[in-house]
């Protein structure tokens, strides 16, 4: 994937990353989020802390609830963050 | 009529009412919920008491998620109308959180209308919790299951 994703955080996987967005390129054989969650995780200490629990951490594709299997394209928004709790 | 906000001012309960049945007269009745901020007392130590309550949520998401929501309740129930308005940022116990309207010719749909946009809210709108306490920690609150369970039912 050569065109950069942009990358946003929330709540405590944010606090974690130390940053609220990023933009990256990550290699062609990112190819889903899951190939993602991997990618980032061997970033540095910051992502590895915030995907340590990958199970719990959920996501959203261009504003759209999304899993692990969802195929990236560049350009897209990625949003990593916990489970939801509002209401 | 379907109103959707996000917002960090407070809600007025009568005035939306107002906005929401605007001077129809085919409404037979209106489902209200209204989510508070609770001072937690739960946890052993008095300095683990709730100050206040901080919601986070994903801007250029979340009013699509809400809409998505409220599509749903107006796809199952014959509604003449719903509001639903979410606070974030930082509120004290007792302020006001989240209103839910709606409003239908008879009260089995809005009543059950407004207990499923609050549980959908829960779980499928992109908010996150931050609870602060007297003694200046803080902690992210945990999804529960119980919600989840609610969700299903529907």
């Amino acid at each position: 994937m050569a065109a950069p994703l942009s990358i946003v955080y929330f709540a405590w996987v944010r606090e974690r990353v130390g940053v609220s967005e990023e933009s990256l390129s990550p290699p062609d054989s990112v190819a889903t989020v899951a190939d993602l969650v991997t990618w980032l995780s061997n970033l540095d200490q910051r992502h590895a802390a915030a995907f340590k629990d990958r199970e719990t951490v959920r996501c959203a594709v261009n504003h759209e609830f999304a899993d692990t299997s969802t195929v990236l394209r560049p350009g897209d928004e990625v949003a990593f963050f916990p489970p939801v709790t509002g209401g | 009529m379907t109103t959707i906000s996000v917002q960090t001012e407070d809600f007025d309960v009568a005035a939306e009412i107002g906005r929401l049945t605007n001077g129809r007269t085919d409404i037979g009745g209106l489902g209200c919920f209204i989510g508070v901020v609770r001072e937690d007392t739960s946890h052993e130590s008095p300095e683990r008491a709730i100050r206040a309550l901080t919601l986070e949520h994903y801007p250029s998401m979340t009013v699509r998620a809400i809409e998505r929501i409220t599509a749903e309740a107006e796809r199952r129930w014959d509604l003449i109308g719903c509001t639903v308005i979410h606070r974030v940022g930082r509120m004290l116990p007792g302020e006001n959180i989240v209103l839910v309207l709606t409003a239908a010719a008879h009260r089995q749909a809005a009543l059950d209308a407004t207990a499923f946009l609050i549980d959908w809210l829960k779980t499928k709108a992109p908010f996150w919790k931050r609870e602060e306490f007297q003694n200046g920690e803080g902690v992210w609150v945990e999804a529960k299951d119980t919600d989840d369970a609610a969700t299903a039912r529907w």
